[in-house]
């Protein structure tokens, strides 16, 4: 894709503010629409549109496959580190009153750290996903289509 | 009978939508094919809980002060929930379709049970001559 | 009562376009075709999902469904086929199938609560509960939020571990491989490229 130079362009521009429309989605989850699975997703589009435009190797260079190995594993664990936590100070699993000082401020908290779990996983599920396809895939030349 | 049809027409429509998912996955023989016949089967059973949730007169679960009428919130957790999952199993799907078509060169079914069934034959008919000696 | 009209015009023609895309899906014969089609659908159902106020199911619908769901398929086409073996033609025994058991799931429809009612079942019992808690204890605007990460966190862990499974799935069915077979890659890289 070396000449597609409107799609380079209007992809540069385009990403830093999908990245952050993802984070608004992710951490704005508890007033509008949104939430972690929403956010991952978008949050992985964005390194997907990356890795379609400026090819796969400059996507892995970018978010590098030892980066999907921790973080893969590391959102499932803040999810059920959140619930182990409330054991360890005296609720019950994933009970998220006893997080802060009154139970409306802890439920705040833990749902805030569980979404953000769970954006982790996806973001990093999906972009593993889509790295694992693109690199089997043959370099696709513009003739083919 | 009117009464009937706008009390049940969501219900019908997304009925026909999950049968046209269903007979794509039983006719079709394509192993891509019969996993887009999934999704939309998928997606129409999606559609049918959220349908259930809809309240006549009511307004997305978001609480603004007001009193109002909300529909369901909670199909809507578990279809969002769903949607995510079925991506995740859905590139499962993909991945395994990949490498059947690197094991076996094709990803047409009848073509693959062909080549199943030769490998069993000659499996076979080796194993029936060793006896025999 | 105007407004009912409405929604129920823009229902039935959404779920018209639906309908339209489905067929087009069964009728083509090309699995690029196949695959922004399906993409479509995800799109329009999104569109669906709203007029029933489900936002954050058409949100995740229109980014999963439309976005990457799309590429997912596109990358699995190029890495088989373009297009299905065999022509498009009507099999009658999975079409009496299908006709018997859409037959069976409408009859089934007859007695359930009327679309839109509000005194279904499902309305009764916790929900109301759910959405009382989330205005009083809780104190998260978007109920959706509060049951998915509160009250329903467990469940939600439980869908957590089934992408962190699939995507494991995924990698080891296609992930990174060994030096051989890289090797043996190159050595097929035209076998892949007539198809």
């Amino acid at each position: 894709m070396r000449h597609h130079l409107i799609l380079r362009v209007v992809s540069k521009l385009l990403i830093p503010f999908i990245l952050l429309y993802a984070l608004y989605v992710q951490f704005h989850g508890d007033f509008g629409p949104g939430g972690g699975f929403q956010a991952g997703v978008i949050f992985a589009a964005a390194f997907v549109l990356y890795a379609l435009i400026f090819g796969v190797q400059a996507a892995r260079k970018a978010f590098p496959d030892s980066w999907l190995a921790i973080l893969i594993p590391l959102g499932v664990l803040i999810f059920a580190g959140t619930g182990i936590a409330s054991l360890l100070l005296g609720g019950t699993f994933l009970d998220y009153d006893v997080l802060a000082s009154t139970p409306t401020g802890g439920q705040h908290l833990g749902i805030l750290v569980v979404e953000f779990g769970v954006g982790v996983t996806v973001t990093a599920v999906m972009i593993a996903i889509f790295f694992a396809y693109a690199g089997r895939t043959h370099e696709i030349q513009d003739d083919d289509w | 009978m009117l009464e009937l049809f706008l009390d049940k027409y969501n219900y019908w429509i997304v009925v026909v939508l999950m049968m046209i998912g269903l007979y794509i996955v039983i006719a079709r023989g394509n192993l891509v094919k019969k996993i887009v016949g999934l999704n939309v089967f998928q997606t129409s059973v999606f559609m049918f809980y959220i349908s259930l949730g809809k309240a006549e007169g009511g307004t997305a679960p978001i609480l603004t002060g007001k009193p109002e009428l909300f529909s369901n919130p909670l199909p809507h957790v578990l279809i969002l929930t769903a949607i995510v999952v079925g991506i995740a199993t859905t590139a499962l799907g993909l991945a395994l379709v990949v490498r059947i078509r690197e094991s076996y060169d094709t990803i047409e079914e009848d073509e693959l049970e062909g080549m199943d069934n030769a490998v069993v034959t000659t499996e076979r008919a080796r194993l029936g001559t060793g006896d025999a000696a | 009562m105007e407004s009912g009209i409405v929604n129920i015009l823009v229902d039935i023609s959404l779920m018209t376009l639906l309908g339209i895309t489905a067929i087009g899906i069964v009728r083509s014969r090309n699995l690029f075709a196949t695959a922004m089609l399906s993409g479509i659908y995800s799109l329009i159902s999104a569109a669906v999902f709203v007029t029933l106020d489900a936002v954050d199911v058409a949100f995740t619908e229109a980014a999963v469904g439309a976005g990457i769901s799309t590429v997912l398929m596109l990358g699995a086409m190029t890495l088989t086929r373009r297009s299905e073996k065999h022509a498009i033609k009507l099999h009658i025994g999975p079409l009496f199938v299908t006709i018997g058991i859409g037959a069976a799931l409408i009859y089934g429809t007859v007695d359930m609560p009327p679309f839109g009612s509000t005194d279904a079942p499902g309305f009764q019992h916790i929900v109301p509960e759910y959405i009382a808690g989330s205005r009083d204890d809780i104190q998260v605007p978007n109920i959706v939020t509060s049951i998915l990460a509160s009250y329903r966190g467990f469940d939600t862990l439980g869908e957590t571990a089934v992408i962190f499974a699939a995507g494991i799935g995924v990698l080891f069915l296609l992930g990174r491989r060994r030096e051989d077979e890289e090797a043996d890659e190159s050595s097929n890289s035209g076998k892949g490229e007539d198809a």
